[in-house]
């Protein structure tokens, strides 16, 4: 057991990953002598050489690709994304190759590449660098989404992300990237595809990924203060969605916010919010609410407060739930 | 003979074109940047069938002996002949739609012939003759366009990857599969050494992905020969949109080798794409070959090149046929005789009857085979949603078996 950031975690899951899988490697832009513009593969190269750590031309789209062929040779690569919103020069190889090669083979091939991209808002900066776009791949069938929100699951999700046959995309929440925990280098906390209840409660539940679980967490903790029993459920896995897990929550509590920053139109909240409906549909309280961004590109860092959820946010969801 | 140094006629490497399209040119004729520089194309057997002699690729055809010559004839007629079965098939109903390589069987067969079994292919959706050369059973490459897969063989088998559509998106993973074996051979020396064919056209060269790709394949020095068929017409649109310089001379841009070559000369085109996977295997990186050919079919059978194209073009090219000069040649050297071509139209026929049978026979899909397929592990999402869907499917049961309304 051993304290460190969500950064190092990574950092040391990509370590534990090189060292126990020969097959496997990273790719992408400034992550070899420079350690990635987070610092995230810090040290590897140095520690397992410029063949298992790449420097690539500046070219998304080709980082995709070439990772695609080398996948179908037999090798395992993990690709970073340098920012959430210059994926999509890669959307076409994510979407339309990645996604679907194990299907279009008729399940002979698979190509189990893993796309690291930092993602989400907070941190001032400009655009491009801030956004959510995670509801576009959970949209594409073929591809798994996975998102830590603490140390101790980014050490482990990171590596099952490269043990799965399935292409992963592993968002990490770059405004959490300094948040420390503690990490059990030895017990796996499970399977990375279940959601996990950090808090238990009984009037309501917020359900969050990324980089709003500890504003989750902070909102219970207010609404506590208000005599109100909230349960936070961490979802981790974005597709596939634990569904159970939410459902047998909302099944006791009666009422569900699901946050996250990116706007509320089409996205996960939604999906979420419809399916928990129709499963939960005697148990609820109130209609699902959604917390999310609005309906704008990013907007500009000096109103980003305004665009993010924060802790009043989701206690105004609250209190509308409890209003029904 | 894999290191032969190419005499400088034959390397493209970032001279201009020295030759521009005319102003009011029309896309009919011979004023066309895909066709100008002919001195620069390696052409060891012209149009009439004469073989001109070259210092730097006749020792790849010396090697040849009379049976390997006779094959290559032998598989250009195979696959024309397979061309003309699945387009009748496609109008008969059998196929939803059929993309047709006539025109283009030397630069395919050239080039897979030129190939060995550790090399591996990543063709578009029109190489149907390369697919010959790696093994394929034909009938295999119509699943696709009979609905039944979108794919259709495992790639694996014969190192032929599946078609691809979305065009270019194939090229960056040959690339990457190049990368993969220079890795393997770094890790193993036993591994046997292995090049890739990244095959792309003239409309694919103005993707994105192409230009990545070779820069992906000369930062890592790639063992990939870029594999171009210039068969002149996107569609409906003329070369000289997608290029107003012959697409060889790009690769001077990304400093490695290009070579251009008479596409519809299967000597040339299997003498160059032998010293590129040569020079690729020998650890020296990519090649970007230029085979100057032409789509004298449709697009797909869903095209009509009347609206877009004039007769005489397709006539010109008609005499520049790949099958006919090779049998010419052939015929003057005494190398086969008239039992030989009666045997492969024969033999030709007997394909285009097991294709055929096999389409024919090829029976349905099965969606539940799709649910099984879109992850390789298991995925709760889908499971629910085949449950939902089998649950579905016998409430008709039912209701058939109760004598309810179908």
């Amino acid at each position: 057991m051993s304290t460190m950031t969500i950064a190092k975690a990574i950092n040391e899951g990509l370590r534990a990953t090189l060292a126990n899988d020969p097959k496997s490697f990273l790719m992408g832009e400034d992550i070899g002598s420079l350690g990635g513009v987070y610092r995230v593969t810090e040290g590897l190269k140095a520690e397992f050489g410029d063949h298992r750590v790449m420097d690539t031309p500046l070219a998304e789209s080709g980082i995709i690709g070439t990772a695609i062929g080398m996948a179908l040779r037999g090798h395992r690569p993990i690709c970073e994304i340098q920012f959430d919103g210059f994926v999509f020069p890669a959307f076409n190889q994510i979407t339309t190759q990645l996604a679907k090669i194990h299907t279009r083979s008729d399940g002979q091939l698979s190509a189990p590449v893993v796309i690291r991209i930092p993602y989400g808002g907070g941190i001032g900066s400009i655009e491009h660098h801030s956004e959510s776009p995670e509801a576009l791949f959970a949209h594409t069938p073929g591809l798994r989404i996975i998102t830590p929100s603490n140390a101790n699951d980014a050490y482990w999700m990171i590596q099952q992300a490269v043990e799965c046959k399935d292409p992963v995309i592993f968002f990490e929440p770059k405004r959490r990237y300094w948040l420390k925990g503690e990490v059990d280098t030895e017990n796996s906390p499970g399977d990375p595809f279940k959601a996990h209840v950090l808090r238990e409660g009984t009037d309501a539940t917020i359900v969050a990924y990324g980089p709003l679980v500890p504003v989750a967490l902070a909102a219970a903790n207010a609404a506590a203060e208000d005599g109100r029993s909230v349960e936070v459920i961490d979802l981790r896995s974005i597709s596939p969605i634990d569904f159970d897990t939410v459902e047998a929550s909302v099944n006791k509590t009666g009422r569900l916010i699901v946050a996250h920053e990116a706007p509320t139109f089409g996205g996960i909240g939604g999906e979420i919010a419809s399916r928990i409906s129709e499963r939960c549909f005697y148990s609820l309280e109130a209609p699902a609410i959604r917390v999310g961004g609005f309906h704008m590109p990013y907007p500009v860092a000096r109103v980003e407060e305004h665009y993010l959820p924060d802790i009043d946010r989701m206690l105004e969801a609250l209190d509308r739930a409890f209003a029904y | 003979m894999g290191d032969a140094q190419l005499p400088a006629t034959h390397m493209k490497t970032n001279e201009s074109a020295g030759h521009q399209a005319l102003p009011g040119t029309d896309s009919a004729g011979l004023l066309r940047p895909a066709q100008v520089g002919e001195a620069d194309m390696v052409r060891l057997l012209d149009a009439e069938g004469n073989r001109h002699p070259d210092s730097a690729f006749d020792p790849y055809i010396d090697a040849l002996d009379p049976e390997t010559l006779r094959g290559f004839y032998k598989d250009m007629a195979f696959v024309r002949r397979f061309d003309a079965e699945a387009t009748a098939l496609q109008r008969q109903g059998e196929l939803a739609l059929w993309v047709p390589v006539v025109g283009q069987e030397a630069a395919q067969i050239g080039s897979g012939r030129a190939m060995r079994p550790a090399d591996y292919a990543f063709p578009t959706y029109r190489e149907h003759g390369v697919a010959l050369t790696r093994g394929l059973d034909l009938a295999d490459l119509l699943k696709l366009f009979r609905g039944i897969s979108n794919g259709g063989w495992d790639p694996r088998e014969k190192n032929f990857h599946l078609y691809t559509l979305v065009l270019a998106a194939q090229t960056p993973h040959a690339v990457g599969y190049a990368m993969g074996i220079q890795r393997d051979m770094a890790a193993d020396s036993a591994t046997e050494p292995a090049a890739v064919v990244a095959y792309f056209g003239d409309g694919s060269s103005s993707e994105g992905d192409v230009h990545e790709s070779m820069v992906f394949a000369a930062s890592y020095n790639a063992p990939v020969v870029f594999f171009c068929q210039n068969n002149n017409w996107a569609i409906s649109v003329p070369f000289e949109v997608q290029s107003k310089i012959p697409l060889v001379n790009r690769a001077g841009g990304y400093g490695f080798p290009g070579i251009r070559v008479d596409g519809n000369d299967i000597l040339a085109v299997y003498a160059v794409t032998q010293w590129a996977l040569d020079h690729a295997r020998d650890g020296h990186g990519p090649v970007l070959i230029e085979a100057s050919t032409y789509r004298v079919g449709a697009h797909t059978t869903a095209d009509d090149p009347t609206k877009y194209r004039r007769m005489a073009e397709e006539e010109l090219w008609k005499t520049r046929d790949p099958l006919l000069r090779l049998e010419t040649y052939l015929r003057a050297t005494g190398l086969a005789d008239e039992q030989f071509f009666a045997t492969v139209k024969s033999d030709a026929d007997e394909l285009a009857a097991h294709v055929r049978r096999a389409t024919l026979a090829m029976g349905g899909a099965d969606i539940r085979q799709k649910f099984a397929t879109v992850y390789a592990e298991a995925h709760p999402l889908v499971a629910e949603e085949l449950a939902w869907f089998e649950n579905y499917e016998a409430s008709f049961v039912d209701a058939d078996t109760q004598g309810g309304p179908a």
